[in-house]
């Protein structure tokens, strides 16, 4: 029943910390190599002093997407549900959304919800419109993740439910939804990645977010590379450990089927 | 139990599944159904399981109708145990688990209590080294034993049987039958689909002969396979019994 495991699972603690040590190294070599070839006069200095326009724009960034990815994630599981209903005008509306969303740029989406839809329900605050569209758009996404990870779950075991008497929102409570959180963990983050990138996006409808924050920085220092590592840094604190969290996840949901 | 079903008809289709069946059982503890693949074994199972509407005709168990319709028919599913042939059990869940399933969040047992009634079962069946097992730790003849645990947990008026052991090897089916051989002399009332004969002669107090949706022989044990009357199942017993 049980599959051998792959040799790189059964390495000594010491060498896989050695591995990581070289693989490291190499990522560093590259970089090294080709910063190194360049004529470029450093100035952090110029930078430095605008660390704080920098630093709201990290929080900016971090509130924004923190925000969009729990509405995104309570969108995508209403669509997911929506797209599995029995009332087919619920359905045919999850698919309409999904396809729309998933088929125009965010870019052409920001601008109609911003100047259009919020400007006829009088939504004046830039800020809530923009984790608003954010969580439409990535909403889309993850119902579909979503529904593929309920979609996995075999007609037998919905049959075992059944037949055990559980209701309708108890086989999704107890049998399906478990499951299909540990099927759809990897693919969702990738999108809660994407997510916090593409809110960089925003800054079309002015909010200040990271990305922007960066921008004004360039534009004023003209230290281009100076204003962009940081920004790069400032997004891997966001992302890896949405990464690390959720490889933990998977480990402890992990079983054999 | 008693067991009356009136002109029962089941279509998937083109396929006329049951075709208006009917039975009457009164006290028998066993029956066991036997028949040809596609002969309507499994479909009249599954509308005793409460798990299929037939079209037409009407079921009356222990003298009370099967209601055809929800919610109804789900507090009627709550009061039978069903073990399918395989895929029964949750496969995130350990074997213990899968049995307090049904007792906590269907059945309202507070959660120490499901336990110790899993505990137990388990503990009765030889089954406790598995307690914490999930179903992929376990063979598949204890998954089938875990299952039927998990089935007759919740007291069930009967059992219903869809070919627990046809996916199992000799030695793993010989451990599943000698379960359910156990819970019959304890009294248990089951109602068994099943390829193995010699188990069907030896558990049933009666056995029906199903072919092409119809009940063609029904009665007791030793005249169905002693004197089958018809040559479907003459022809369907002699095939099966050949080797």
């Amino acid at each position: 029943m049980t599959e051998a495991p792959h040799p790189a699972a059964t390495a000594s603690p010491l060498s896989k910390f050695a591995a990581a040590v070289v693989a490291a190294a190499m990522v560093a070599a590259v970089f090294y190599f080709s910063f190194h070839q360049i004529t470029y006069r450093w100035n952090w200095q110029a930078v430095l002093n605008y660390r704080s326009l920098l630093f709201w724009g990290w929080l900016m960034t971090l509130s924004i997407s923190s925000a969009s990815l729990f509405l995104s994630t309570l969108t995508g599981v209403i669509f997911a549900l929506a797209r599995r209903s029995e009332i087919l005008p619920l359905r045919y509306f999850g698919h309409i959304y999904v396809e729309l969303v998933r088929g125009t740029p965010l870019v052409v989406q920001i601008l109609i919800f911003f100047y259009v839809v919020a400007d006829a329900f009088h939504v004046g605050n830039r800020y809530l419109v923009g984790v608003l569209i954010l969580s439409f758009f990535s909403g889309a996404y993850i119902s579909e993740i979503v529904r593929a990870g309920i979609e996995s779950i075999s007609q037998s075991q919905l049959e075992s439910a059944k037949a055990i008497g559980l209701t309708r929102a108890q086989t999704y409570r107890y049998v399906i939804f478990p499951q299909a959180i540990r099927l759809s963990l990897p693919p969702l983050v990738g999108q809660f990645v994407s997510l916090i990138k593409d809110s960089s996006l925003l800054s079309i409808i002015a909010v200040n977010e990271f990305t922007q924050a960066a921008r004004d920085i360039n534009s004023i220092t003209y230290s281009t590379l100076e204003s962009y590592i940081p920004l790069a840094i400032g997004y891997l604190i966001l992302t890896l450990p949405i990464s690390l969290w959720t490889r933990l996840l998977e480990k402890r949901l992990r079983f054999e089927t | 139990m008693k067991l009356k079903i009136s002109n029962v008809s089941k279509r998937f289709d083109a396929h006329q599944a049951l075709d208006s069946v009917s039975l009457t059982l009164e006290e028998t503890h066993s029956l066991v159904l036997i028949g040809p693949s596609g002969g309507g074994k499994t479909t009249l199972l599954r509308i005793l399981a409460g798990l299929e509407i037939p079209e037409s005709g009407s079921v009356e168990f222990n003298g009370e109708a099967i209601p055809f319709q929800e919610p109804a028919l789900l507090r009627y599913r709550r009061t039978v145990g069903v073990v399918f042939q395989s895929f029964n059990l949750f496969p995130h869940l350990t074997a213990l688990e899968n049995i307090m399933l049904p007792l906590e969040k269907v059945h309202g047992h507070q959660r120490a209590r499901a336990r110790d009634a899993a505990l137990q079962l388990l503990g009765r069946f030889q089954l406790d080294a598995h307690a914490d097992k999930k179903p992929a730790a376990l063979s598949g003849g204890q998954r089938q034993r875990v299952a039927i645990a998990r089935a007759v947990a919740i007291k069930p008026r009967v059992v219903l049987f869809d070919e627990p052991t046809s996916a199992l090897d000799p030695e793993m089916t010989a451990e599943v039958l000698d379960m359910i051989e156990r819970l019959r002399e304890e009294g248990t009332d089951l109602i068994l689909v099943t390829h193995e004969m010699g188990f069907a002669r030896l558990a049933a107090d009666r056995v029906a002969f199903l072919s092409q949706g119809r009940i063609l022989e029904f009665g007791e044990t030793k005249s169905v396979f002693d004197a089958p009357r018809t040559e479907e199942c003459k022809r369907f017993l002699g095939t099966v019994l050949k080797y």
